[in-house]
């Protein structure tokens, strides 16, 4: 049992800022997902966790005591490297077997765990073939149960499902889930699929550019999104400016009503609801919130319609019933549901760029 | 494979594509066919001339082949006064040394060279090039002075690290590429799975990295092995390793005796070529390091 604390937690390259002061505290037993775009820090922090790099500031503490003094081998946080490294001299066996081998298991009980552990990974009757013998989504499973099969007080994956198909993805996570929860492992999880790490994780923490944006349940990025950038990784791009005095936000298209458990600052805001959320405005409809668009195109995707409108000079994307049937050009009334209206910190590139301007 | 053909009908035609399956294409056969031949040309035919003339005991223009033949030069090896045997081991001893020390210096160094960025990594390496560049022999001499005052001249361990001088830019280059190839993902795996560094090398870095250690021993080995003048500066005349036993006898009249002598010198070098062939060959990042030469 072994809870995880970054503190303040931040590494330099030079001139460029890999991790800046990031401050996370996972508990004993959680999963954590990292995510994150390509090159935003999330394995500058796994192995800043691992030992492997130290960091230029900051620490890092299992169970409440800084282990940045402590040398890899000893923290006991296993890593599950992006590319599946295999000890090329080794057969699969003694891959998998390499970690109870250190920590000095006995030949018996080696075999014993390999030979299950690789049952549950699916790969069985390949414990004398050497890694490059193996497929890339082999190669990566038998890394997977290396780690695994010590039941690791940490446990820190970067993107350790990338090569798998569909199908063994879905597999592999729920067995990565099965034992980690199981054994009450510490897991970090990093990825770059939001909805990898929605579905695995107990908690998400999000990271741009090596600054920590949100950490939270996965639903929360959905429906409270922190900034726009966030909301848009979770594919969400509804924004519309408006003038917020108490409960009402005064815009282009006319005044929007918020729920009371919107908490922000009076003044200029940015509102979004996210496109399965946005109902289309018809008479029997409530009359609040009822907004003027203009459709910009119509996309049948199978299961619903997606509908890109014009909202008071924003475009919007609006998931409709696939029998829906309309035009571009034509105009449409969409009602922004109370409960799902929500306030973004406008961070985007634009709004940077007046703030740069001005 | 379709249902509808008949077995008989495949039995019967015969394959024509045999030749797509066969891993050699034409042009690499020849290629093949091209180094075996000077293979057998610049170093088959020169051994068998030198193992006829060591036998040799009457030799003269224009016979094929000796009119008398003659175990004489043989018994002159084998004597003491030839100081052949002494040359051997002194030669075999010094090569060995050379080796170790090679690989105690130049292993940790390749190591940098080869995983790391640090400032001035590419002086390092122009200064590593220095010996290929520069004749051993200017170096020596001004080392001979130095060595003088630390009395290291005709000592074993002075002309073995005279001879670490031209050996270790072959080693550090073929290491470099070898640790470079290898990277230190692996390395880092085995630490998060609660291995210690002593650990790591024993069991992730050293066998991955061991044929190319292999090979670049050996060549280290057979550059100490084949030097002249830096043995013959720092040891003085009174160390005496094979080359200097050999080299009074090229200019001598006695060619059985050269002749058997050059045979004795060129043993070890055609053995560690057969013993390092096959490595070279598996372990491609080996002669990647010889591009920077
Ligand atoms: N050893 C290093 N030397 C210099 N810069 C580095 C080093 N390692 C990482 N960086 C830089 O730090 C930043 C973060 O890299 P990191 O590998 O943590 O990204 P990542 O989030 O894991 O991306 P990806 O999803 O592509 O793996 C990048 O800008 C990268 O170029
Ligand atoms: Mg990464």
């Amino acid at each position: 049992m072994t809870d995880v604390s970054l503190q303040q937690l931040s590494r330099r390259f030079g001139d460029n800022v890999a991790v800046r002061e990031l401050n996370l505290d996972i508990a004993s037993g959680e999963m954590v997902a990292f995510l994150g775009p390509s090159g935003c820090g999330k394995t500058t922090t796994l192995r800043m966790i691992t030992g492997l790099l130290q960091p230029s500031s900051g620490d890092v503490l299992f169970n409440g005591k800084s282990v940045v003094d402590i040398p890899t081998e000893r923290r006991g946080a296993v890593m599950v490297f992006q590319k599946h490294l295999l000890f090329p001299t080794m057969n699969v066996a003694q891959n998998v077997g390499f970690g109870l081998k250190m920590a000095g298991v006995d030949k018996k009980e080696i075999n014993r765990r390999v030979t299950e552990i690789l049952e549950l990974v699916e790969l069985p009757e390949l414990e004398t073939r050497k890694a490059h013998e193996l497929s890339g989504g082999q190669q990566q499973r038998v890394a997977l149960a290396r780690a695994l099969v010590v039941k690791p007080q940490v446990l820190l994956l970067d993107e350790p499902l990338a090569n798998l198909d569909a199908n063994l993805r879905i597999t592999m996570r729920q067995l990565i889930r099965d034992i980690q929860s199981e054994m009450g492992i510490t897991a970090i999880f990093v990825t770059h699929d939001q909805e990898e790490a929605v579905m695995l994780a107990d908690r998400v923490a999000l990271m741009f550019d090596g600054v920590l944006q949100q950490v939270g349940e996965p639903d929360a990025f959905y429906q409270r999104p922190r900034t726009t950038r966030v909301a848009q990784f979770f594919r969400n791009s509804n924004l519309l400016p408006g003038v917020k005095t108490g409960t009402m936000v005064e815009t282009e298209v006319g005044p929007i009503e918020l729920d009371d458990h919107v908490s922000a600052d009076d003044g200029p805001v940015v509102l979004t609801v996210r496109p399965e959320e946005v109902r289309i405005a018809d008479s029997s409809s409530a009359a609040t919130n009822v907004v003027p668009a203009v459709i910009k195109s119509v996309i049948y995707m199978g299961t619903h319609t997606q509908l890109i409108a014009d909202i008071g000079g924003s475009s919007w994307s609006v998931q409709a019933p696939a029998t829906m049937t309309s035009e571009e050009g034509a105009r449409i009334e969409f009602q922004l549901p109370k409960k799902h209206l929500w306030i973004v910190e406008d961070d985007s590139v634009s709004a940077a760029e007046e703030v740069a301007a001005s | 494979m379709t249902t509808d053909t008949k077995p008989s009908e495949a039995e019967a035609t015969p394959q024509p594509y045999v030749d797509l399956t066969d891993k050699d294409s034409a042009g690499t056969r020849w290629v093949r066919r091209i180094a075996v031949t000077s293979i057998v040309v610049f170093i088959g035919l020169p051994m068998v001339t030198l193992i006829v003339w060591s036998f040799a005991f009457r030799w003269n223009f224009p016979n094929m082949l000796p009119t008398e033949w003659g175990g004489k030069a043989w018994a002159y090896v084998a004597d003491d006064s030839s100081r052949v045997f002494e040359g051997l081991w002194n030669s075999t001893k010094l090569a060995f040394l050379v080796t170790l020390m090679a690989i105690i210096v130049g292993l940790p160094a390749s190591r940098a060279l080869g995983q790391h960025e640090f400032r001035g990594k590419s002086t390092i390496e122009w200064l590593l090039m220095m010996p290929i560049i520069v004749p051993a022999l200017v170096a020596t001499m001004g080392i001979h002075q130095i060595f003088i005052r630390l009395r290291l001249t005709e000592t074993l361990f002075g002309v073995a690290l005279v001879h670490l001088i031209p050996a270790i830019p072959y080693f550090v280059l073929v290491m470099a590429s070898v640790f470079a190839n290898y990277g230190t993902a692996l390395e880092e795996t085995a630490r998060t799975l609660g291995a210690n560094k002593i650990r790591v090398f024993r069991y992730v870095t050293f066998p991955a990295i061991s044929s190319g250690l292999l090979v670049a021993s050996m060549f280290t080995f057979l550059i100490s092995w084949g030097q002249y003048v830096t043995t013959l500066l720092i040891g003085g005349g009174s160390f005496v390793t094979l080359p200097l036993v050999l080299f009074p006898f090229l200019s001598g009249a006695n060619h059985a005796n050269a002749a058997a002598i050059s045979l004795v010198f060129v043993a070890p070098a055609v053995i560690v070529l057969i013993m390092t062939s096959r490595q070279l060959g598996r372990d491609s990042s080996v002669m990647g390091g010889f591009g920077k030469i």
